[in-house]
């Protein structure tokens, strides 16, 4: 790029200018230090009260079993797989913009990572609540989940897809905590460094695990962090496409598609990168970080919105095409039937949502002012939800034989459940943002004149 | 802590500097000078210094490679030896040995241990955690080291070590401030 290479420090445009390394510490850590701004309370306060519905649901369920969710035959997937697909494809932007942009180079993450991370890590753990919970007697999934040697002497079976789900979601679990906290160590450390009360001081401290800045480390720490980016890319690729197996492999009219792994993937980097805007554009202006998160960066964000939304749109398309071309009278009906059958009203919500509202982003205007770009991210995650509920529902509620045709309404536990989890999202990202440095501080210094040596030529 | 002048109590001596170019200077001086056991601190990763520190380590990327392959290994041995050899079961009529739908959780395996494998070398090559360090000892380490400073601390243990010559040396590269680091 032309303006990249007139700039001094690689990446600098997406900084405002005169940021050194004690602004950027003082800034963000003050956010934490300082005084708690009053809407913080609020937002907490509603998040964790809607949690506590979740732990209602979750409660009446574990005494009264899946019965009390709307699942029956012919629909026996319901929410729960539908919140699971929703809140993992969530996760998937996170990981996009610390590990893929890592690799590209694109220092605009740079100010995003932290945030988008801590979201993939409370979004999965959101969506993990629905497969352990779906099985009823979580207490025993264990056995049919994990391959340990149990006393029955019993194994998971590694030819069905809903076990790679358990190896690809734990997998990708564990390794985005792991990179997360890698990520957090030398800003743990300024935090140390900057807490006031003794509390803080050695918590902070524990968890900084005694990080000094060695050039030393930092060799080390760069090139752990590289070899992560790497890993967590083809990764991240595999797990939507994995959740996509559960329905793919399968020889249900409507899943039954090659389409569906990179259709997956890219609902997933959509569904994400709006989640991220939602999250990011009331947080910049809470917390006024517009040098920090800038113009550029929201429509950088609305880029690539638009550009996986039209990847996802064009999937649509594609699954409208096969269903016709098929030539076969049952794939031919159930995209008649998704159409216009009793949930076309769905059908043709996802499509407003998912394929004409996010034509806005092609309008510059929209994508760099807040609130309109708020309202399109909005219904971008409200659209992605009602996507896999199509999937999910229309594809099975019209089985093979009319005999077995049914409907699926979900139950006022379904909605609990799922409200709740994003109770439980709110809870931890509140959380997220007053314990811990919400942005980045030490690769924001990286965009700085002062990391640089001057007269040594750097390899961007 | 300046007078903490006996000789065994001493980490070495810690100059500090106001920006990476004069650190990055600061430390090719004295690694010309013959000295080894030396580190530089800084707030942020700042390319070419831990080379002109003489460092160049690179066995996290032997790390990773390792913990990948003994993640494909045990991943598929974990299935191999479930579905084919402790429990054979003719699902679907499937061969027991169905490698493709192996290879799913194979991938995933591998993928884990190589992170985990990343992860751990790095911080146990950086010896972290370390709840004490020496360095931290001196103020305006505590103080700036993880914001705005840039630190370069030769040390006790490099045999060209010795005291009151290490300081002058240090100083003649002019740096804002000289402190003897107490171990």
């Amino acid at each position: 790029m032309l303006d990249h290479a007139k700039e001094a420090v690689p990446g600098a445009r997406y900084l405002a200018p005169g940021h050194n390394f004690g602004s950027i510490s003082d800034k963000i850590t003050g956010i934490i230090t300082g005084r708690t701004p009053f809407s913080w309370f609020i937002g907490f306060l509603i998040g964790f009260s809607v949690l506590q519905l979740l732990l209602v649901a979750i409660t009446y369920l574990l005494f009264k079993g899946t019965g009390i969710w709307g699942v029956n035959n012919p629909v026996g997937w319901g929410f729960a797989i539908i919140n699971f697909v929703w809140w993992i494809g969530i996760g998937h932007a996170g990981t996009l913009i610390s590990a893929i942009l890592m690799l590209f180079r694109q220092h605009w993450r740079t100010s995003i990572n932290r945030a988008a991370e801590a979201m993939t890590v409370f979004a999965v753990a959101c969506a993990a609540v629905f497969p352990i919970f779906h099985t009823g007697r979580p207490w025993l999934a264990a056995y049919w989940l994990m391959p340990y040697p149990n006393t029955m002497a019993l194994w998971p079976n590694f030819r069905s897809p809903l076990i790679w789900d358990v190896f690809a979601v734990s997998t990708y679990a564990t390794v985005s905590i792991v990179f997360w906290y890698v990520g957090l160590i030398p800003d743990l450390a300024t935090m140390r460094d900057r807490a006031r009360s003794p509390i803080a001081q050695r918590l902070y401290g524990m968890f900084a695990l005694g990080w000094r800045g060695s050039a030393l480390h930092w060799q080390r720490y760069e090139s752990a962090s590289l070899m992560l980016a790497g890993l967590s890319t083809p990764l991240v690729l595999s797990v939507h496409t994995v959740v996509s197996f559960d329905f793919a492999v399968s020889v249900i009219p409507g899943w039954h598609a090659t389409i569906f792994p990179p259709y997956f993937v890219a609902g997933a980097i959509y569904a994400g990168f709006a989640m991220v805007l939602t999250l990011l554009i009331p947080m910049r202006a809470l917390y006024g970080l517009h040098d920090f998160i800038t113009e550029r960066h929201i429509d950088n964000m609305a880029k690539v919105t638009l550009a996986t939304g039209l990847i996802v749109f064009y999937g649509y398309c594609m699954e409208a095409f096969f269903g016709w071309y098929s030539a076969n009278q049952f794939e031919q009906f159930m995209i008649t039937n998704r159409m216009t059958g009793p949930y076309a009203p769905v059908y043709w919500a996802l499509i407003f949502c998912n394929g004409v509202v996010p034509q806005l982003l092609w309008s510059r205007k929209v994508r760099t002012s807040v609130l309109p770009l708020f309202a399109v991210c909005m219904a971008v995650n409200v659209g992605m939800w009602l996507e896999r509920f199509v999937i999910v529902v229309t594809s099975l509620h019209r089985d093979y034989l009319p005999g077995s045709w049914g409907m699926f309404y979900p139950t006022v536990w379904d909605w609990s459940t799922f409200i709740g989890t994003i109770g439980l999202f709110l809870t931890l990202f509140y959380l997220f943002i007053r314990v811990l440095p919400m942005i980045s501080i030490f690769e924001l210094r990286t965009l700085t004149p002062d990391a640089h040596a001057k007269g040594d030529t750097h390899h961007g | 802590m300046a007078d903490a002048q006996q000789a065994t109590g001493l980490h070495g001596v810690m100059a500090e500097f106001s920006d990476a170019t004069e650190l990055v200077a600061a430390a090719k001086a004295a690694y010309a000078d013959g000295y080894r056991q030396l580190d530089a601190y800084t707030a942020a990763p700042v390319h070419g210094l831990a080379e002109a520190l003489g460092h160049d380590d690179r066995r996290v990327q032997t790390f990773t490679f390792t913990g990948g392959v003994l993640g494909f290994l045990g991943g598929f041995a974990l299935c191999y030896w479930t579905s084919v050899i402790d429990y054979p079961m003719n699902i679907g009529g499937r061969p027991l040995n169905s490698w493709v739908a192996f290879s799913i959780p194979t991938f995933e395996t591998t993928i884990l241990l190589a992170a985990l494998a990343t992860a751990g070398s790095m911080l146990v090559m950086n010896g972290l955690p370390m709840p004490y360090h020496p360095v931290f000892n001196v103020e305006a380490f505590r103080r700036t080291a993880s914001s705005t400073g840039f630190f370069l601390c030769i040390e006790a243990i490099d045999p060209r070590f010795e005291a009151a010559r290490t300081r002058a040396f240090l100083e003649g590269l002019h740096p804002r401030a000289i402190n003897e680091v107490n171990a």
